[in-house]
């Protein structure tokens, strides 16, 4: 029994079904809100559900000349990738002895995997559309990846460890990292890194349905795009929760109030990204390379340099 | 399980819309019925960009003989299973080009149809109507009340009779 437990957390609870199935909520949430502030009814609850469903009972074509290999196995690294790190986000603030030396890194890692599917799966398929959808994720994944990872090393230096662990019992000693200087502009530039890592709308260049036709998605079709779609779903949900394990104070289950505040807590930062998304257009390549490289990467190294001064 | 995803389909239909020599008439209709007046999202239909994400296929205008061979392509590559939607009177038997020299006559002669929306152009509530009996969401308007619309009275008498009778 005790082999078959890292499976269960894997598998089942905080891991894939688990984070997927309450992934695919929030996106109803989403859509919902979206049409809401659109002053239309929007989709029914089970709408989400029902389009991974669909779209396993179709057919699955595989492009002739495609890497056949490439072509299927890149949405399963993406989607191994997110269960992991929720797995390991979830458990870390559940049973905070599981929490290993490192982990921190190996979330970090974990996240670039999704984007490092989209890169392979649209290099792969032998499509015009695909490979530059491809080439602008790769592009985006170099200019959002710098201030993401600097950002998280505020919260490294501040407690002086790179255990989840470490981070969460220093916040609850010292109060929530968001209360200090460096905190709410680390906070900030997470956000930002968030919304391009979700593809969501000033950032969704790779994806960009009207210029490309779905960008890296183009050519995929059936389970292969489910599964897309459910990593897109799931990242929604982890990467927030990412954000609040580093820097709001960590996720507490072992009582209803706290519970309660961290809904509250996840639901204000995801009504702050669908207001971004439903309010924005779209940035060009270039615009968003310079505005990641130049304004953001700025605040981040302030928020480090403030860190480091102990602001 | 098998069942459930097949409900699934009818739950979430994603449509592609093309353009077969139409004279852009029906296009701008089909766009107003996914605008957020008539928010075809309640009904789970959303627009795709390609063709490998859609299940459904709005096809508009009379097909030329230039156009024929792409929408077969096109018909290709969209995924089992799959619905066609006919939408304007071109598209349902070639409208007043049936007989035109370069014009193949509806898309029924080129790719299979599973449905027609007639209307010159159709309105987007006709277009939203089309499809919701398509996926059996409403029912067919009764014949009946249509006869009471156009005013005759007497047929209506001879129905209401013949149902009586039985």
């Amino acid at each position: 029994m005790e082999i078959l437990k890292p499976v269960f957390y894997l598998l089942i609870f905080p891991g894939f079904l688990f984070t997927g199935v309450l992934g695919l909520f929030f996106t109803w949430v989403d859509r919902k809100v979206t049409a809401r502030i659109q002053s239309r009814i929007g989709p029914p609850w089970y709408q989400c559900y029902a389009d991974i469903g669909k779209l396993l009972y179709k057919q699955v074509i595989i492009p002739s000349g495609s890497n056949r290999l490439s072509f299927i196995t890149a949405p399963l690294i993406g989607l191994a990738g997110i269960s992991v790190a929720g797995g390991v986000i979830w458990m870390v603030n559940i049973g905070k002895s599981t929490s290993f030396v490192g982990d921190l890194i190996v979330v970090m890692y974990l996240l670039v995997l999704p984007s490092l599917a989209l890169i392979i799966g649209g290099a792969a398929s032998r499509n015009p559309f695909s490979s530059v959808g491809a080439s602008r994720e790769m592009t985006m994944l170099f200019a959002y990846e710098l201030p993401f990872i600097l950002v998280i090393f505020t919260a490294v230096i501040k407690t002086k460890s790179i255990m989840f662990e470490d981070i969460i019992t220093y916040q609850l000693q010292n109060g929530v990292m968001v209360a200090s200087a460096s905190g709410i502009i680390a906070s900030i530039v997470f956000f930002i890194c968030m919304l391009a890592k979700l593809c969501y709308l000033p950032f969704d260049i790779p994806e960009a349905e009207s210029e490309i036709i779905g960008g890296t998605l183009a050519e995929y079709s059936g389970a292969l795009l489910a599964i897309f779609k459910l990593t897109n779903a799931m990242m929604l949900l982890v990467l927030p929760l990412f954000l609040i394990t580093l820097f709001l104070g960590g996720i507490d289950v072992s009582s209803v109030k706290g519970v309660l505040f961290l809904t509250f807590k996840y639901l204000v930062i995801l009504t702050l990204i669908i207001l971004v998304k439903s309010t924005h257009p779209r940035l060009r390549i270039d615009q968003a390379f310079k505005f990641f490289l130049g304004p953001v990467t700025g605040l981040a190294i302030i928020s480090v340099i403030l860190t480091m001064l102990g602001v | 399980m098998f069942s459930i995803l097949e409900k699934c389909f009818k739950k979430s239909i994603w449509v592609y819309h093309t353009n077969a020599s139409a004279c852009n008439g029906c296009d701008i209709e089909i766009i107003n019925a996914l605008t957020p007046f008539y928010d075809a999202e309640r009904f789970g239909i959303k627009l795709v960009g390609t063709p490998r994400h859609a299940d459904a296929l709005l096809v508009t205008g009379a097909v030329s003989r230039q156009v024929c061979p792409r929408l077969k392509t096109l018909y290709e590559s969209v995924p089992e299973p799959k619905l066609v939607f006919a939408i304007g009177s071109c598209a349902t038997g070639g409208g007043i080009w049936f007989d035109s020299y370069n014009i193949v006559g509806g898309v029924d002669k080129v790719i299979p149809v599973n449905f027609y929306i007639p209307g010159c152009p159709p309105r987007p509530e006709a277009i939203l109507f089309g499809v919701a009996v398509a996926l059996g969401l409403l029912d067919k308007k009764v014949a009946a009340e249509y006869l009471k619309e156009k005013g005759f009275p007497e047929l209506i008498k001879q129905e209401q009779q013949t149902t009586i009778n039985e």
